[in-house]
């Protein structure tokens, strides 16, 4: 019962932060910022047992194994991404939120470009000639 | 689930917001503003904590 718990924590923690939105909306942006990181820690283990279940299939269908890894950290670049931008958002500061968003999409592309490399490689192999 | 980091700066902020009321209401404006950067900085410094280890976890996680 583990969505319990964290319904359980997102209505205590949203109505004290309607409390300390109007006294102190410093405190209640970093209210916000720790709630996410508790939800973010409390998921991660669960993605971990995810990740793994995914590591043993890529290496029982004889995947090449770097092609996951890139899998893998484009996940964590956009989770991590997500993170910031929805807390900038919450903030009301949108240039800020729109400046990590175009990072991480940057980053994501600049992770990406090996597979796209190794895509066109497999495709000239095919072509004739 | 470590839910009582979440009380206590809930906490924190709602003791900050009252002793500034107190502080202003006794004509301390000075102080109260003191205060507030205070518990700012005191908050900032978990947060600072809590957001290395969450770093930590998702490094080791996603092999970043």
């Amino acid at each position: 019962m583990e969505i319990a718990q964290i319904v359980g924590i997102a209505l205590v923690t949203t109505m004290l932060l309607l409390i300390l939105r109007q006294e102190r909306p410093v405190m209640a942006l970093v209210l916000s910022i720790v709630f996410s990181v508790v939800i973010f820690t409390f998921l991660m283990g669960k993605i971990a047992s995810i990740i793994d279940v995914m590591e043993e299939l890529t290496q029982r269908a004889q995947i090449n194994y770097f092609f996951f890894g890139t899998l893998l950290k484009i996940l964590g670049v956009a989770y991590l991404g997500e993170f910031a931008i929805s807390i900038c958002q919450d903030a009301g500061e949108q240039a800020v939120a729109k400046k990590v968003e175009f990072a991480s999409k940057i980053i994501i592309a600049v992770l990406a470009l090996p597979i796209l490399v190794a895509i066109l490689e497999s495709l000239m192999e095919l072509l004739p000639g | 689930m470590d839910i009582d980091i979440i009380f206590r700066i809930a906490g924190i902020g709602i003791l900050i917001s009252i002793l500034s009321i107190v502080l202003k209401q006794a004509k301390k404006e000075e102080q109260a503003e003191m205060l507030t950067l205070a518990g700012v900085v005191v908050v900032l410094i978990i947060v600072v904590q809590l957001m290395n280890e969450l770093f930590i976890v998702v490094r080791s996680v996603f092999n970043l």
